[in-house]
């Protein structure tokens, strides 16, 4: 078999929003074969993962606070993907982005500090220093590229697993709750230091509304500014930005930065949203989940909102699924998989003419 | 330490590099083609859960070894379909074969979590395996690390020495050059990466065969992805990868010695020693040689035949 | 001048063709890239296959060597239909094929890139041996365990050259081969040439150059959008009655600028040396040189010698390590990037209007946006000012006739001619003080070229210096005032283009010092 492209002259626009229409349905159809394969019934899979968490209020509030950090991460690597610069290490950045925000909503457990200087203060700082604690950790690896050249795609990676394991060590360490009767981890953090629900008694965080200013303010930074220029070209035509004025050097690490900020600023909502306190596994895959976001949502921030909702669909539920039909909840990964890969080769249709020859 | 200690810890060290030396071989291969498959975590962790199922079921290490071969093959072919054949970014595509690859080890590795089987045998030849000190070492391994050293052999020989590996690293310097010579450009990357799946899927074999002789989830605990930095560090030569996966076992195992012998540093900070180490290779390697001038030129852009 | 085809091929009666093309077609969707050619190529004879940018030359060529497939048509050899898949079925018919843009792989050595287009039958155990006997047949020096980046373009050549006929062929087809030799290489190459034929190989030259179809060709086929406009003998044709053939409209000659004073220095640099930050690229060394306002100073060489990293350095892609290397009106610049340097009066254009000079799959309005944004005009406090970035593109496509659909085409839907106009447009609309343009008009159809250099004399009229780095000699005579040449990175002094011959640039080029230059001029 032999897979001929032609690129298309012109791109439809029809097209650029069918594809990964498309390419949701025919993940759907392929992860269907495979439950079938695992001897459970897709049809019923279907209604578990893709109906019924639309059906009740509990889980569409869970479907926005699950999305929340997903959209925030993913937000941040279109700034990275659009640039052509590959942070596969969104997980680490959320990791310590939570541990940062963590640390003073733990220092202010005992009230002494509130006491003196009141509580008002503390869930921004918290914020901050999430945003903070990622984009430092994000920059990391960009500077290791600016400056040596090293992949950013292995070394941005490699802090995911460094970050686990600092995060791992703290919560059974130094940050352990002392009454805790020795369970991994922290304090639970008092109210001040914790993201107000939106509805008395109900699951939807302010969360939600930061990751929704932070998808107007990327939509209006592309479309207007310079900066959002810069990117799409340094993404384009390197030789251009350079030739245009722009910095690579620049543009790495203010895009990484961003990224991990903004992952750190999802890991800090996390945790101070709905967990509320330091685990040892504060993020369930968010990091790599953000990637699938990123690129079903076309890099764009609305499609990115939208992908979000759909993401955080398969992760609910996968939950129920593994509760109701037994199926694990590596599934849902797969799943994820294969959706990835089905956006991806979305793309292709949208960027070539592809003429298929058997036996060419 | 005695020398019969040492012995046994140099082993270790072997049996560590292993795996990481099958995976970054056929990776370097793929790479020396052009073409960057990220994938390589994703298959192989396929390769091991894949592998102990039909070892367990089987009865048979060379079973288990093959299926995981196979496996690898599989889900490369999905990587070229996309990266090769649909010409489509080769990050992202690799990015969501590690995704689907950690995904479905975990459904086809499910039932055999918590099961046991022998771990694969080692050589024993009369009294070559006894000598002392270096017997077991060089006489005493088993089968699948013989096999990576003839694996690395054999590729340096077809790159240097062969026609066809004259093609490969060609389609690999200048894809638009090779195709315009009439160099099958996809053809030889689509097989070069199937190698690499091959070869990362029975790397990941060894892991759940030979060097933990069960399956657990996510147990390949990035070496994926350190083969990649490996590949890099080898400067995409072979014989440089047994170097790098030695000195990365060695890493490997002195951390683990390290925490038997509790010397008070926190278990999970010398766990990071292999992550921060392959990060400090890579900045090692990035100082003083000028940027990337030993990497393939073509390393990672799709192609397409033009007019 | 025989308008028709078949009247052509009766002027060699008794021979029948070896290679014989009939009715091709080639479509690429919409539009036809060969339309109906028919072409006769012999034994013994050198055929040149002339006709703009964009006339189908190179597609033809390409369904010769088995690289596409013809839509309709015939191929035939010795009076034989045949199909030729792919290159190798082409090779084994005997033709070969001398690259324009060189087949060749940087990291490889000599021996490596000429077994690389070898049968796979062949031994290639005594390769090197075949090599250095073809080098002295042929008297084309070879070494076959160099890296080929190493290589300069005229060495670069002979690997192509050596690598076709290695494999002996019949027909020997040579895109472009003199366009980035030096005239004394062209010389070289042109002796290979006729010893070719004088060995009864017959060879298909492909150029835009009419003087070097004159002194090479017995036969010329000429196409003009795709169709055979004429078959000729081009040595009993006028260069201007070939050119009239090849456009279809007669082109206008440059009007210069009347008398222009020099002006005041503009532009000038002061010992300038940069490391290229390119593994593979040329090191500038001490160049210094001025220009002044109202001038244009030429910059001929061969390519690879350095004019990539020239221009990188006088943009400011590449700044030097002292401020006072580079000054423009008296301001230091040399450490500035390049938005400081357009801010101070500069305006560039580089050589690659692809990814380089504009982004290819943004729209002109978007390029417009590229190198206007540092100067204010349309950008305010980072943010994009969509509407006067259109008008500023706007404005380009109708100053400078670019053919577009308007502000919001893709530059990639542009042909090469009318986005080289737009890009050395929008530079000039600027009113720029000093322009510096790589290869104006590398590529473009001689309308456009015409356009462009007009452009370009004009500009330096209203009293800016500007600066052209070219491979086209006779680009440089027309339009400049002084010319110099680089030559592994190194710029000789600039001289007064009419006291300056073609002999003396020829020998710069190949390296020698301006000295010995000198003496060979007088």
């Amino acid at each position: 078999m032999r897979i001929d492209l032609e690129p298309r002259r012109v791109r439809s626009r029809v097209l650029e929003i069918a594809a990964p229409v498309g390419a949701l349905l025919v993940s759907i159809l392929l992860g269907g074969v495979v439950i079938a394969l695992l001897g459970k019934s897709p049809v019923e899979a279907f209604q578990v993962y893709f109906v019924d968490p639309l059906l009740e209020s509990w889980s569409l509030q869970e479907l926005a606070v699950k999305a929340c950090p997903l959209v925030l991460i993913a937000v941040g690597l279109s700034f990275c993907f659009r640039a052509n610069l590959w942070n596969i290490g969104a997980e680490g950045q959320f990791i310590i982005g939570g541990l940062a925000g963590a640390c003073l909503g733990i220092a202010t457990h005992d009230g002494a500090m509130q006491e003196t200087f009141g509580g008002w203060w503390i869930l921004p700082a918290m914020l901050l220093l999430g945003v903070i604690g990622g984009a430092a950790y994000g920059l990391i690896p960009a500077i290791l590229r600016a400056w040596l050249g090293a992949s950013e795609i292995l070394t941005s990676l490699m802090l995911v697993y460094v970050a686990e394991l600092g995060l791992d060590y703290l919560v059974r360490g130094p940050l352990r709750d002392p009454h805790g009767f020795n369970f991994p981890q922290s304090v639970t953090f008092d109210d001040v230091a914790r993201l107000p629900f939106l509805m008395e008694g109900e699951r939807l965080h302010a969360g939600v509304l930061i990751a929704l200013a932070v998808v107007a303010i990327a939509a209006f930074v592309f479309a207007r500014s310079l900066f959002g220029f810069e990117i799409r070209l340094v993404g384009e035509a390197p030789r251009a930005a350079r030739f245009a004025g722009f910095s690579e050097k620049r543009l790495t690490l203010v895009a990484f930065a961003i990224s991990g900020g903004l992952a750190g600023l999802a890991g800090i909502c996390e945790v101070a949203g709905q967990i509320g306190q330091l685990q040892p596994a504060i993020s369930g895959g968010y990091g790599f989940t953000a990637i699938i976001v990123a690129f079903l949502g076309r890099l764009r921030p609305l499609g990115i909102l939208i992908a979000g909702l759909v993401l955080a669909l398969t992760y609910i539920g996968g939950e129920t699924a593994q509760v109701a039909m037994k199926l694990p909840q590596d599934m849902t990964r797969a799943y994820q998989g294969i959706l990835l890969m089905c956006v991806l080769g979305a793309d292709a249709v949208t960027r070539y003419r592809i003429h298929l020859r058997i036996g060419g | 330490m005695s020398a019969d200690m040492l012995e046994l810890v140099l082993m270790t060290v072997v049996t560590a590099a292993t795996p990481l030396i099958i995976a970054a071989i056929g990776e370097l291969v793929a790479e020396r083609s052009g073409v960057l498959n990220l994938g390589v975590e994703g298959m192989m962790i396929v390769g091991a859960s894949v592998g102990f199922a039909a070892a367990f079921s089987s009865g048979s290490t060379l079973i288990g070894a093959l299926a995981g071969i196979a496996a690898g093959v599989v889900l490369s072919s999905l990587f070229a379909l996309l990266a090769i054949g649909l010409a489509i970014n080769q990050v992202a595509s690799g990015l969501s074969l590690t995704i689907l690859g950690v995904g479905l080890s975990g459904l086809m590795g499910a039932p055999f979590v918590g099961q046991k089987r022998e771990a694969a045998s080692r050589l024993a030849i009369p009294y070559l395996s006894d000598i002392p000190y270096v017997g077991r070492l060089v006489f005493g391994e088993d089968m699948f690390v013989y096999a990576a050293i003839a694996l690395v052999a054999a590729c340096w020989w077809f790159l240097n020495r062969t026609r066809a590996g004259l093609t490969l690293r060609a389609i690999g310097d200048n894809h638009h050059s090779a195709h315009a010579l009439g160099l099958p450009v996809r053809r030889v990357r689509v097989l070069s990466t199937l190698f690499g799946g091959a070869c990362a899927g029975l790397a990941g074999a060894y892991l759940s065969l030979a060097y933990t002789p069960f399956w657990s989830p996510g147990m390949t605990a990035g070496r994926g992805w350190i083969a990649l930095a490996l590949v890099v560090f080898a400067s995409w030569k072979p014989w440089r990868v047994v170097l790098g996966a030695l000195l990365f076992g060695g890493a490997t195992v002195l951390q683990l010695h390290a925490q038997a012998a509790s010397i008070g540093v926190p278990g999970q900070l010398l766990s990071a020693t292999p992550y921060l180490a392959t990060i400090v290779a890579l900045m090692i390697l990035s100082i003083g040689a000028r940027r990337n001038a030993a990497a393939p030129a073509a390393l990672g852009q799709p192609f397409v035949a033009t007019r | 001048m025989n308008d028709d085809g078949a009247t052509g091929t009766e002027q060699t009666t008794g021979k029948a063709p070896l290679v014989s093309v009939r009715g091709i077609v080639k479509r690429f969707g919409d539009f036809v890239a060969n339309d109906h050619v028919d072409l006769d190529i012999y034994a013994h004879e050198a055929h040149a296959l002339i006709g703009e940018n964009g006339a189908g030359k190179s597609t033809l060529v390409k369904m010769l060597y088995g690289l596409l497939e013809p839509s309709e048509g015939t191929i035939s050899i010795d009076g034989e239909p045949v199909l030729l898949a792919n290159p190798d079925a082409a090779r084994s018919r005997g033709i070969g094929m001398v690259f324009q843009h060189f087949s060749l792989f940087d990291n490889l050595t000599v021996a490596e890139n000429i077994a690389l287009a070898l049968p796979k039958s062949r031994d290639l155990s005594d390769l090197r041996e075949q090599v250095l006997g073809f080098s002295r047949r042929y008297g084309l020096t070879l070494e076959p365990d160099r890296e080929v980046w190493t290589l300069s373009a005229g060495e670069r050549q002979r690997i192509e050259i050596a690598r076709c006929l290695l494999q002996d062929p019949r027909l020997v087809v040579l895109d472009e081969p003199t366009s980035v030799l030096t005239p004394r290489e062209v010389e070289t190459l042109f002796v290979t040439l006729d010893k070719l034929k004088a060995e009864g190989r017959a060879l298909l030259y492909i150029s835009h150059k009419l003087d070097e179809v004159k002194r090479l060709c017995e036969r010329a086929t000429i196409l003009r959008r795709g169709k055979v406009v004429g078959v000729c003998d081009p040595r009993a044709e006028s260069a201007r009655s070939l050119a009239a053939l090849m456009v279809g409209a007669s082109i206008a000659e440059i009007k210069p600028n009347g008398n222009r004073a020099p002006g005041p220095e503009r532009f000038i640099v002061d010992r300038l040396s940069i490391v290229s930050p390119d593994p593979h690229g040329v090191d500038l060394e001490d160049i210094s040189f001025s220009v002044r306002g109202g001038e244009i100073l030429g910059v001929a060489g061969v390519a690879g010698n350095g004019q990539s990293e020239f221009f990188d350095a006088l943009s400011g892609e590449t700044p030097a390590d002292r401020a006072d290397a580079i000054r423009i009106d008296g301001a230091s610049v040399g450490v500035d990037g390049v938005d400081a340097r357009r801010a101070r009066g500069a305006a560039f254009t580089p050589e690659e209007r692809n990814g380089h000079a504009a982004a290819p799959d943004f729209s002109l309005s978007d390029n417009a946006v590229l190198s206007l944004h540092a100067l204010g005009d349309v950008a305010r406090r980072g943010l994009i000012q969509f509407d006067r970035a259109r008008l500023a593109a706007a404005r380009v496509i109708e100053r400078f006739d670019v053919r577009a659909a308007g502000p919001q085409a893709a530059a990639r839907d542009l042909s090469g001619g009318n986005l080289q106009k737009f890009v050395v447009g929008r530079e000039i609309l600027r009113d720029p003080k000093v322009l510096v343009v790589n290869q104006p008009t590398w590529g473009v159809d001689a309308l456009a070229s015409a356009a462009i250099r007009q452009a370009l004399v004009d500009l330096a009229g209203s009293g800016a210096a500007v600066i052209v780095i070219s491979q086209d000699l006779d680009e440089l005579f027309e339009i400049c005032d002084r010319i110099a040449v680089i030559h592994e990175g190194r710029l000789s002094k600039p001289r007064a283009a009419r006291d300056i011959t073609r002999e003396d640039i020829g020998m710069l080029m190949a390296g020698a010092t301006a000295g010995s230059a000198d003496s060979h001029a007088h």
